[in-house]
């Protein structure tokens, strides 16, 4: 039981969260993403606002229970979720760490130019787009004409 | 927010998550059968976000209509007459242009009146066409794209997506019929005019027509009777025998 006086700070929490990995992209976790847009307690109860990344992503619901999941087994009972919609989600969100991790993982990380600036493999900048969509709602389908390879690009939107 | 018929907001809500709830269900049909792997992902992930942004309309209808249902229930759970999609979304596939003419006359709409709801006085709305403003500029310029590279393409593409479009296009007028729902949601600051967007769509087909070496019609006629509900073509039935028979056969079933 969480009371006002022993509650963990937000801070704490905020590590917590950062600690889940997104279900589709587990390579980064959550805050990485730039889902998570605040996080604070009302008396005993934490509230944790969360925007989807895309309306019909399909992995929102399991992102909730995660977090939910997670929380509780930190000890906190009192959890309300809160969906926001505007300002509507942006890849400028992603932090610095998120975008190295998801190069490292193999995917472009989003550009302002619309298009992935080097292949994740070999770095070449020789590349072709495949197709605007990709294997989720937030990715495009690139190839590398240097080595080849195919490779997701997180857009930029 | 100046006060609005809330029976008229109900009728716009629905208008707009029946229109992307019944092209979502259009499209996802291509799932597994699409020409090449990347337009069969391309068109899966179309159909999500379309299904993503109903569930954002339907469940803003429910709360407004005020009767506890949610948005499952209103889109399993009610019969043809009471869905206000146009026409245009319930047509059958046809082939992959027809699929692809009909995905681009809808996202360059969309494209179109997203960024005005964005600015409409009911922040509800507002924050849904925020969000989903971006998907569609995103569905819109490859459906762009896909018309122009088909209709400029080979003798056999081009022949197809100007049989697309001539048979497509009289289902496009119905977008800009206004009535009296429009009406009170624009003078609420809600949502624009209907007719008021024509100039810019036209100016948009127009231009893309061009690129794609594709000949608008001249006949402006207009099929119509989805947005208001009075008579749907044939085709809605067959839609929703499919998307509803889970539902209807094993009532309040869940995952």
């Amino acid at each position: 039981m969480v009371t006002v006086m022993d509650r963990p700070s937000t801070d704490q929490v905020w590590q917590w969260l950062h600690q889940i990995p997104d279900p589709e992209i587990p390579a980064i976790s959550l805050t990485d993403l730039g889902i998570i847009r605040d996080v604070a307690w009302a008396d005993d109860t934490l509230t944790v606002t969360v925007t989807p990344t895309y309306s019909g992503c399909p992995a929102t619901s399991i992102i909730n229970m995660e977090i939910e999941t997670t929380l509780r087994a930190h000890g906190i009972d009192k959890l309300a979720l809160k969906r926001q919609l505007s300002p509507a989600w942006t890849t400028d969100w992603m932090t610095e760490e998120g975008r190295q991790k998801l190069e490292a993982y193999g995917i472009a990380p989003p550009q302002p130019a619309g298009g992935p600036k080097a292949c994740p493999r070999c770095q070449s900048d020789n590349l072709e787009r495949l197709s605007q969509f990709g294997s989720t709602p937030c990715k495009a389908q690139w190839r590398c004409r240097d080595c080849l390879e195919p490779f997701d690009y997180f857009k930029c939107i | 927010m100046a006060a609005v018929d809330q029976n008229a907001l109900l009728q716009f809500l629905l208008r707009m998550g029946d229109n992307t709830l019944i092209l979502g269900h259009r499209v996802s049909e291509w799932c597994g059968t699409a020409p090449a792997l990347e337009e069969d992902i391309a068109l899966a992930n179309t159909a999500l976000d379309l299904i993503g942004q109903t569930q954002l309309w339907l469940g803003y209808a429910a709360e407004v209509q005020g009767e506890g249902k949610s948005p499952d229930d209103l889109a399993f759970l009610r019969d043809a007459w009471d869905f206000r999609n146009v026409l245009l979304v319930e047509l059958p596939n046809g082939d992959f242009g027809q699929t692809l003419m009909r995905q681009f006359f809808f996202d360059a709409w969309s494209s179109i009146l997203m960024p005005r709801l964005a600015n409409s006085s009911d922040p509800r709305i507002a924050e849904i066409a925020e969000k989903a403003a971006k998907e569609v500029a995103y569905h819109v310029e490859r459906s762009a794209d896909t018309v122009v590279g088909l209709g400029d393409g080979t003798e056999e593409s081009h022949q197809r997506m100007q049989a697309a479009l001539d048979d497509l296009y009289p289902y496009v007028g119905e977008f800009f019929l206004s009535d009296e729902t429009d009406a009170a949601l624009a003078a609420a600051g809600i949502a624009p005019d209907p007719a008021s967007l024509r100039a810019e769509y036209d100016a948009f087909l127009e231009r893309v027509m061009a690129k794609a070496t594709l000949t608008l019609p001249e006949d402006r006629f207009a099929h119509s009777g989805g947005r208001n509900g009075k008579m749907h073509t044939e085709h809605l039935g067959h839609i929703l025998t499919q998307m509803q028979w889970l539902q209807r056969a094993y009532p309040g079933n869940t995952w």
